[in-house]
This record gives C-alpha cells, structure tokens and sequence, in this order.
C-alpha cells in the first residue's frame, strides 16, 4: 500500500527538503505514523494528542479534503495521491 | 520609515523575518504582521492623516509595507453614504453604507492587491498570482499591470463573464480550474510550494490581508473618528471581517479612536456558509461545505480564516446570519431602489442579512450601524437576468408613447 505525499514548504525541513515523498498506510492516521518513522516529527506538527489531524492543517485524498470522508480513518488504496496543506493559504 | 516589527504565530507567538512566509513552521498557525503601536501612536495623527491624499496610504504607517514606492490606483476611501431611504424601508435609523463599487476595479480587493502587489515587489518578486473568486483576480490582473509583473490568475472556470472580463482586459494568464474555489486553493498551494511566485492569498498573505483594516480605519474617520455601533460584513475566507475588527482595535490602541464597543455581524449565502452555521451552532470546528449559491464571489466552503472571523463575532458580541439566493436577488434591487447603489451578489448577501438581523432583533435599530457594500452589480449582472421587468418598446413618435400609458398624468 504505497501513496505518494506532496509536502508544503513549511514541511520541508522535517524532510530534508523534499518536496515529494512515499509512505505506507490502510489509513490516513496509519499513513501519518508510517511517516514518523521515516521523519520524526512530522506528526506532532499534523495531529494533536489524540490522534485527530489539527485545526490548521488539511490533508486531501485524491483532491478530496478528508473532512468529507472519514477524516483521519479515511482509508487509502495503493497509487493514492495525498496532498498535505496549511489551512491558512488562500481565501478570498 | 516603517514600524513593522516582525511576523508572528498566532498561535504560538513565534516570530518570524518579514519574509514571505505565511505560516508558523511549529504549529501550523498563521503568521501575523507585528507593530509598533507606541512608536506609531506618537507619529501618527488625525492632522496627519487628514493632510494626505484620498487612498489607502494615507495610514501608511498601520500597513506592511518598507518604502514609499506604492503600486497604487488611488483605491479607498470610498464614499461612506447615509442610507435614509434605505434604512426607511427596513426600519433602522442611522443606516450607513460604505461604497466600495468606487474602487479602481470596483470591489474591496484593490485595498488588499495594493498593498500586496507594493510588498511583493519589495520582496523582490516578478510574478503575481491568486486563487480567486473573481474580484481579486480582477484586482491582481490590474495591479500586476501597474506594476509591470507578469500575472497567474486561478479561478473556477464557471465564473461570471463580467468577472471574466474583468481580469482578461489587463491580459494576465488567466486559467481556469474545473472545479469549485477550494479547489483551485488547494492546487494554488501546491503551486505556491513549486514556483517562486507571489501568491497574494498565499505565501503574501499576512501582508495582503492587513490592507482591508483600511475599510475600518475610513469608516471611522468618515464618522468623524468615532467608532460606529454595529457593522455587516459579507463573509467568504472570514479575512475582510477578521481584519476589519482588527483595524478597530488598532485604532484604539494609537488614540486614533476612543474606544468604543462594535457589534460586528458576519453576512453568509445559505448555499454556502460555513461561518454562520458554524456560529449558530455554537462550535469553533468547521465542516467545509460544497458551495451552491450565486453569491460566487463568497463561495467559499473552507474559510481560511473562518476560525478567526468567529472569534472576532464572539468578542464583539456580534452574531451571524444567512441569505437564500432569492433574498440576495432582492437584497439587490432593494439597495438599488432606495439609494442609488448597484451591488454585486455578495453587497445582496450583506442587505439581505442586514434585513433579517434587524427582524430577529439582534440588530438595533437605534443605533449607528454600517453596511458593507464591497462589490459592483456590473459584474454579476446575469443574476438579476429573469427578475427585472422587460423595457418598454415604441415606436419614435408621441401617439405610441401615450398609447402604453406610461407617464404619469400629474406629469404633465
Ligand atoms: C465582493 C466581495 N465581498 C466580500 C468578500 C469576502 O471576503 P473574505 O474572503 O475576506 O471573507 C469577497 C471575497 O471574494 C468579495 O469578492
Ligand atoms: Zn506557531
């Protein structure tokens, strides 16, 4: 089960500046800890203490934001693209 | 001269270089301009400003920017209107409108393109671009223009052709997306994360945003620097009304103003408000919506501000409220009718709202209360298509004319 992550630039240097990166995952919270593995760090700055993805952050599945799905049980298949982004960007 | 100190977390209060930098690298949090209030509060004041020109800059010293070299099309200060006759028919008695049809691309967004455009070429960047829902990217098109960059314009591609227009008269790349305006956000972002370009709402943002506080800093003045009771503010990211209450406190804080309480209450479509429900029901977790609405230019089912617009209600004791699409459609025409004034769908969002504010009694009546008018009819015209009655046809002499009866006889 591998998907590919685009990571925003304040991300970055959790991940020695790439922008593009893969993990392993059933899940999108499965995902985020596969990461942690690869990058500690990086969790903390997606998920609070109990494991729910934080108010400022985004994560789409397939371009769909996982708000509308199942939020951080959301499930994920092989070829998924996962796209992480700050809540703030844009408006207006 | 500047009194930008730094850009901070407003979360977690970690200060960053005045870069462009739009998010905390520890929490996520949004980063916001900081100032310094006490060396502003003893250079700035009402003489001062008074003796400047007509636009946004004349309280140069309250935005972020380092020089004097503007990026400028004399936006602002627009016409702050009494609304007699409006306030009439809905039975409110000191009812204002602020005009901002009266900007150089007819909506509120030239104030915040301004002073974008002005830091992003400080910054040292050639390329201005936006996602939008139409008036910013006719603000970014006109102001890239002025300031000779090249422009990137992302919209949905379902737009209004006045919105259309509006941006490819100033032949930036315009592109539209297929999709609805969260999407394109999204795919800015990831654009935003690739190339070395100015996103006005992304990587510029805290600089961007803090233009529209010049919306509160002339209300006040135009009242004759007395902060007004209530305000209706049309919501789509939440930033308009986050930094309108801003540019209140701010105020306050240079003795520009004594301070003074104001209610401020957030004008949402029904088809598409995160906002207003999220406040009605009382929670600060917002579910992102799927836009339906013809107030395109709010259709903005994930506020980037939106948890900030709601704190910004709650402070105030301000409340929240929403219109259908017929009730924008007659918020129109009843703005128009009785003043004068030609709104785009959001400035129907807000007559409306205001409208059923005042019925519920979360208004008061009595007191000076400020409407937000922040776009042009011109271009959503195609709303109004099937609700206007037909011209009347003749032929070019006077029995045709008297025929269709369409004078009045104590006109004659
Ligand atoms: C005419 C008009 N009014 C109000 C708004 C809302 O502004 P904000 O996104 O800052 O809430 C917009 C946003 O696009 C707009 O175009
Ligand atoms: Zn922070």
């Amino acid at each position: 089960m591998s998907v590919k992550i685009l990571i925003p630039t304040p991300l970055r240097k959790l991940t020695n500046n790439l922008s593009e990166v893969y993990g392993e995952g059933k899940t999108i919270i499965e995902l985020v800890n596969n990461l942690e593995g690869q990058y500690p760090g990086l969790k903390e700055r997606l998920c609070d203490e109990n494991n729910k993805i934080r108010r400022f952050v985004n994560i789409y599945v397939n371009e769909e934001d996982v708000r509308f799905l199942q939020s951080e049980g959301t499930s994920l298949k092989d070829n998924d693209l996962v796209s992480i982004v700050p809540a703030i960007a844009g408006g207006i | 001269m500047t009194f930008v100190k730094a850009l901070r977390c407003r979360e977690c209060g970690q200060e960053y270089e005045t870069t462009a930098k739009y998010v905390c690298e520890f929490c996520f949090g949004p980063l916001e301009i900081v100032y310094d209030y006490d060396r502003i509060k003893l250079n700035l004041t009402h003489e001062i400003i008074q003796k400047r020109s007509l636009d946004i800059w004349r309280y140069r010293e309250l935005l972020p920017v380092e020089g004097e070299e503007y990026i400028s099309l004399q936006e602002g200060f627009t016409s702050l209107i009494r609304a007699n006759r409006l306030g009439k028919a809905l039975g409110i008695k000191n009812l204002y409108l602020k005009n901002d049809c009266e900007n150089p691309t007819h909506s509120f967004k030239d104030r915040v393109v301004s002073v974008a455009a002005t830091k992003s070429k400080e910054l040292g960047f050639t390329t201005l671009a936006c996602a939008s829902t139409g008036n910013l990217g006719n603000a970014v098109s006109a102001y890239g223009a002025r300031a000779g960059m090249q422009v990137y314009v992302f919209i949905p591609s379902n737009l209004e052709k006045g919105k259309i227009v509006g941006s490819l008269v100033y032949d930036p790349h315009l592109i539209g997306v297929e999709g609805n305006y969260d999407e394109v956000n999204r795919l800015c972002s990831e654009i935003a994360g690739k190339y070395k370009w100015a996103f006005v709402n992304i990587n510029v943002r805290p600089y961007y945003a803090e233009g529209s506080k010049t919306l509160a800093f002339e209300i006040i003045e135009q009242l004759g620097w007395k902060i007004p009771d209530q305000v209706v503010i049309p919501v789509a990211s939440g930033s308009l009304l986050t930094k309108v209450w801003k540019g209140t406190k701010e105020f306050i804080k240079v003795n520009l103003a004594e301070n003074h309480p104001m209610k401020v209450f957030a004008a949402q479509a029904q088809g598409c408000s995160p906002v207003t429900t999220a406040f009605l029901s009382k929670t600060d977790t917002f579910r992102p919506v799927k836009p339906n609405t013809i107030a395109k230019s709010l259709a903005i089912g994930n506020p980037a501000d939106g948890y900030y617009a709601l704190k910004a209600i709650s402070e105030s004791g301000g409340g929240a409220e929403m219109a259908t699409d017929q009730e924008i459609i007659e918020g129109i025409k009843l703005l128009a009718k009785t003043e004068g004034v030609f709104t785009e769908t959001a400035g129907g969002v807000t007559i409306a709202c205001l409208q059923k504010l005042l019925k519920a009694g979360k208004l008061n009546p009595d007191l000076t209360t400020v409407a937000l008018i922040t776009g042009t009819g011109l271009k959503t015209q195609e709303v109004l298509f099937d609700s206007l009655k037909p011209i009347s046809i003749i032929q070019a002499n006077l029995e045709s004319f008297e025929s269709k009866k369409l004078a009045s006889i104590e006109n004659y």
